[in-house]
């Protein structure tokens, strides 16, 4: 599986699937058009700055609220490369592997990395390390069928591919 | 080492003897829901799998609630594309508008949800059937889709919190005064990825109304699952419900707790939760003195839009009117329900004192139709999430609170408690 690698966007603990992806948007499940909508409620500018490859740095108890995997299919739509948080809600970590949106724990990278930063991520090693601070942190490397779910765009395409 | 009463459901579903915290488990479906909202996603993947039809067109529960009937042309076509895949697949369990209800108040009604099932549903709301002794949590549409196809599931058997309620609730302290209390003190992700599993003689004192109301709102503190004992009052709501037999599983002597938390039931008093989280409590007599002026009461959902919920608001509006301005919404959380109001009296009840009441939808409560606030508004609610912007514009305010709190507000203009009416 390919390392991400990206400049950071931060966000503090409980950010929710209703801010992700609010549902008066919800009437669509296009992937294109839920990316317009991401994150508007609680940074309007997100969808503005966000580029390819970019990552998204947060707290605790990330993806709470409402099960709905158009929060994951948004941010992945906006071309973010991978999530790193203090801690997930089940619910959103399950869908972002799902879908194919790496997702990893790791409180120390969370701390030791700000807004801006370049980061990248080994998925292999699990090792996170922040180009622009030249530190690094030890999140839990993803099992193997993880990564094959995730280079396969998700579970669905996994499941065909293993058949 | 003994097993929680989820793990010996979750055991019993994988073919093993003996399961532990921790460890990967394939567990066979007894049902699998969705709704209009995350069944079109679900379905898109089912299709580009290669498998013939579903596993079992019994074992699907199909519920268009969120936002039907259909709010515009978007929701319209989503609502279509489940209606033709429950017909292609000849799905036993759809229901159409006309004979839907809130899924989670629908299923136990319908007596599909019963002791000892595991369920998976498209809706985090799914564990609201640990109230009848069921495995029951809340997935995406990708795990749905997996689910539809094969009747498994993989779960990673969860660790637990056990609660210990004791002693009666004074009145005016309801199920939902309960678990907004439990948030309140270990938090909105105090549970996370656990079981939350309730136990104490407090639990006889509780109807099965407010035990659905605990359940439901177990996601709220980060819960895999929460799951009640199955007790008589259980089991006679199982066979008035349904004709499948339920299997009863009762936790371990020795089975091993992460924390166990004792409540006295007898101590707490009817709370609310502050925005914009439902960990921010206060107890009522906190939330009189700090006169928080209202603009819109919205009572049902999910958490609270059953028999009890109504009727307790009902008998606290009789013969009073709502404040100038107020705007009261009830919905009824199904078909049945809002039969039972009627015979009742209690739609009347609540038109008289100045509200209105709708079919049953989710519509307010996520914000998608039906009771949207508009910039600065406040809304007393007995919902089960208050979050930025959930039911509107990004500055309006959700409290959320009991049906006794929510029409006693309704009446005051401001949050109130039922004893000031």
């Amino acid at each position: 599986m390919k390392n991400a690698k990206g400049t950071v966007i931060k966000y503090k603990d409980n950010v929710d699937t209703d801010v992700i992806i609010p549902a008066r948007y919800l009437n669509s499940s296009d992937p294109k058009e839920l990316a317009l909508h991401c994150m508007e409620d609680i940074d309007k500018d997100f969808v503005k700055n966000v580029k390819p490859g970019d990552i998204i740095v947060a707290g605790k108890n990330f993806g709470c609220g409402s099960s709905r995997e158009h929060a994951p299919i948004a941010i992945k739509a906006c071309g973010v490369s991978c999530v790193i948080a203090e801690t997930f809600a089940r619910i959103f970590f399950r869908n972002s592997i799902n879908i194919g949106l790496p997702s990893i724990e790791c409180p120390e990278a969370v701390e030791g990395i700000e807004a801006g930063d370049e980061v990248e991520i080994d998925f292999d090693s699990g090792i996170i390390t922040n180009v622009s601070k030249g530190t690094t942190f030890k999140g839990q490397p993803f099992p193997a069928f993880m990564q094959k779910i995730i280079d396969c765009e998700g579970l669905v395409n996994y499941i065909n591919s293993s058949k | 080492m003994g097993m929680t009463m989820t793990q010996k459901i979750l055991a019993a579903h994988a073919g093993l003897e003996y399961v532990e915290a921790g460890q990967l488990i394939e567990a066979n479906l007894d049902l699998v829901l969705g709704n209009d909202i995350t069944s079109p996603v679900a379905i898109h993947e089912i299709e580009k799998m290669k498998v013939e039809g579903v596993f079992d067109k019994d074992k699907i529960a199909l519920v268009p609630d969120h936002f039907v009937p259909n709010k515009d042309i978007k929701s319209a076509e989503h609502c279509k594309c489940v209606r033709e895949f429950a017909k292609k697949n000849d799905i036993t369990n759809y229901f159409e508008v006309g004979q839907m209800g809130i899924e989670h108040a629908l299923l136990p009604e319908k007596g599909l949800t019963i002791a000892g099932d595991v369920i998976i549903g498209a809706d985090s709301h799914t564990c609201t059937y640990g109230a009848v002794g069921a495995f029951s949590t809340g997935v995406g549409s990708t795990d749905m889709a997996a689910g539809m196809a094969t009747g498994k599931a993989w779960f990673k058997v969860p660790a637990a919190i056990k609660f210990v309620l004791k002693n009666k609730p004074a009145k005016w302290v309801s199920g939902k005064d309960i678990i907004l209390h439990i948030i309140g003190m270990i938090g909105v992700d105090g549970a996370l990825y656990k079981s939350m599993e309730f136990t104490g003689d407090g639990i006889a004192h509780l109807s099965m109304d407010d035990r659905f109301t605990i359940a439901n709102m177990a996601i709220e503190a980060g819960g895999k699952n929460g799951i009640f004992p199955v007790d008589d009052l259980c089991l006679s709501y199982i066979k008035e419900h349904s004709d499948r037999t339920p299997v009863v599983y009762v936790a371990d002597e020795d089975a091993v707790y992460d924390q166990v938390i004792e409540i006295d039931l007898s101590t707490l008093r009817p709370t609310v939760a502050y925005p914009h989280l439902p960990e921010n409590t206060k107890t009522i007599d906190e939330a009189q003195k700090d006169d928080i002026v209202i603009d819109q009461v919205v009572i049902g959902s999910c958490t609270n839009g059953r028999m009890d919920d109504l009727r307790i608001a009902a008998d606290i509006l009789k013969g009073k009117k709502v404040a100038e301005g107020m705007r009261l919404i009830v919905l009824p959380g199904t078909q049945q329900i809002y039969l039972d109001c009627i015979k009742g009296g209690i739609i009347q009840t609540f038109i008289e004192a100045g509200g209105v009441v709708s079919t049953p939808t989710c519509g307010p409560c996520l914000g998608g139709y039906m009771g949207i606030l508009a910039q600065n508004e406040r809304c007393v609610s007995t919902t089960n999430r208050n979050f930025v912007g959930r039911m509107g514009h990004v500055t309006s305010e959700i409290y959320l609170a009991s049906p006794a709190v929510a029409a006693a507000s309704a009446i005051a203009g401001k949050i109130a408690g039922p004893d000031s009416i």
